[in-house]
């Protein structure tokens, strides 16, 4: 294992093959909370967070599937896991840091449904990560949702002033625009730290 | 039973995508082709089905406070039924879908339709609801696939059909078209509603002026 293998996972997950501009993992927050660029951000956090500790705890429950013989039950029991650690995350933030909770309030239990969550732990399976590679590309990962769901929210503040046609009205003019971003980070395909 | 009005609801008046907006992620990620398309939306279907009549069959027993939970549980278990089938006998479509088969679990139609409709309403209705709802969804995809690798590749069911000749738009086929698709069509969705809407609304207002 090498850092830059861990550099190409980062560069990787935030920039040429980012959660939503081109795996589309977690669309549904990037869509439904990104009307303010400030409640965008507090969502970004929050999943980077839950993205981080996921990928660290479904790799240790994966290893204990695999040693039963269980990886069938794979997506089962990370949805149990992922659901169960955003509850418990909720109950430690709410106990330990009250203001970090209030502002990530209502974001965490709508993280338990959020694909990008549950995407990275199969990915993570997938590629077979080891320990580390899992957690960073968890945080990366969370770290490239949060810079697609800021970009997206500031120039959505602008279109809400915007004249486009009446058809276009609410979710078609998100789309259209996310369509532009994905565009925008086409430019970053190909980019590489150095082939290895 | 009213099949027929369940149908317009499932495909038109209140379809899952383009309606009420669920599932996104799915629906822009894998309809690149259209062999693609129906494998998703066939799982989908089933699932939806399956997950649907046996949450309506347990609507009494489950308390309230962990619906949610129970809901994941069964409808985690249909998706790793279907993916085991698929990967045995579909390795192909398997493959392609990757790892968005195992993420139907978390895909907002299934939990929607569970909160929404097979949690109030009787067994016999909610399969009815799964099977129209997956058509729904099914025709979106397919709506889709067949414009994204008509125009982006220049095929359909990956035969070349457009002459050779034609230069594929290969945008179409990339993560953008996904977005410029969809909200193409969310919009075109919007806008036939809207005018039927407004029709009706006249032919009211008509009536009542005589």
């Amino acid at each position: 294992m090498s850092v830059t293998r861990l550099l190409a996972i980062s560069l990787g997950a935030i920039l040429t093959n980012n959660f939503i501009f081109s795996q589309f993992l977690g669309i549904c927050p990037f869509l439904g909370v990104s009307k303010k660029s400030d409640t965008a951000v507090g969502m970004g956090i929050a999943v980077t967070f839950v993205m981080g500790i996921a990928s660290a705890i479904t790799f240790a429950v994966n290893q204990i599937l695999v040693k039963l013989g269980l990886e069938f039950m794979q997506t089962v029991a990370f949805i149990l896991v992922i659901a169960a650690l955003v509850q418990f995350i909720e109950m430690f933030l709410k106990k330990s840091m009250p203001s970090l909770y209030t502002a990530l309030g209502i974001y965490l239990p709508l993280i338990t449904t959020n694909c990008a969550v549950l995407g990275v732990a199969l990915l993570n399976v997938q590629n077979e990560y080891n320990f580390i590679e899992s957690v960073v590309y968890g945080i990366t990962g969370g770290l490239g949702f949060l810079l697609a769901i800021y970009l997206f929210a500031t120039v959505r503040e602008r279109t809400e002033f915007a004249d486009y046609p009446k058809s276009f009205e609410g979710f078609p003019i998100a789309l259209i625009t996310s369509g532009l971003l994905a565009l925008a980070f086409m430019g970053f395909s190909g980019l590489e730290v150095w082939p290895m | 039973m009213n099949f027929g009005k369940q149908l317009k609801e499932g495909l038109i008046t209140n379809n899952p995508v383009t309606v009420q907006l669920l599932g996104m992620c799915s629906t822009m990620a894998i309809t690149t082709s259209i062999t693609n398309g129906i494998g998703m939306g066939v799982s989908v279907m089933i699932i939806l089905t399956l997950a649907n009549i046996f949450i309506a069959l347990l609507r009494k027993v489950i308390p309230d406070e962990v619906r949610i939970a129970c809901f994941i549980v069964v409808i985690a278990g249909f998706v790793t039924m279907v993916d085991l089938s698929l990967q045995a006998f579909f390795p192909a479509i398997a493959k392609s879908l990757g790892v968005f088969i195992p993420l139907i679990v978390v895909n907002c139609i299934i939990l929607g339709r569970a909160e929404a409709f097979a949690s109030k309403n009787s067994v016999a209705a909610s399969a009815v609801d799964g099977i129209t709802q997956g058509l729904g969804y099914t025709a979106v995809l397919l709506v889709l696939c067949f414009v994204r690798e008509l125009l982006g590749a220049g095929k359909l069911l990956g035969v070349q059909v457009m002459p050779s000749s034609y230069v594929p738009a290969g945008i179409l086929v990339l993560p953008v078209g996904g977005f410029l698709c969809l909200g193409a069509l969310i919009a075109a969705m919007q806008w036939a509603l809207n005018k039927s809407k407004e029709k009706a609304a006249k032919a009211e207002g008509k009536e009542a002026a005589e």
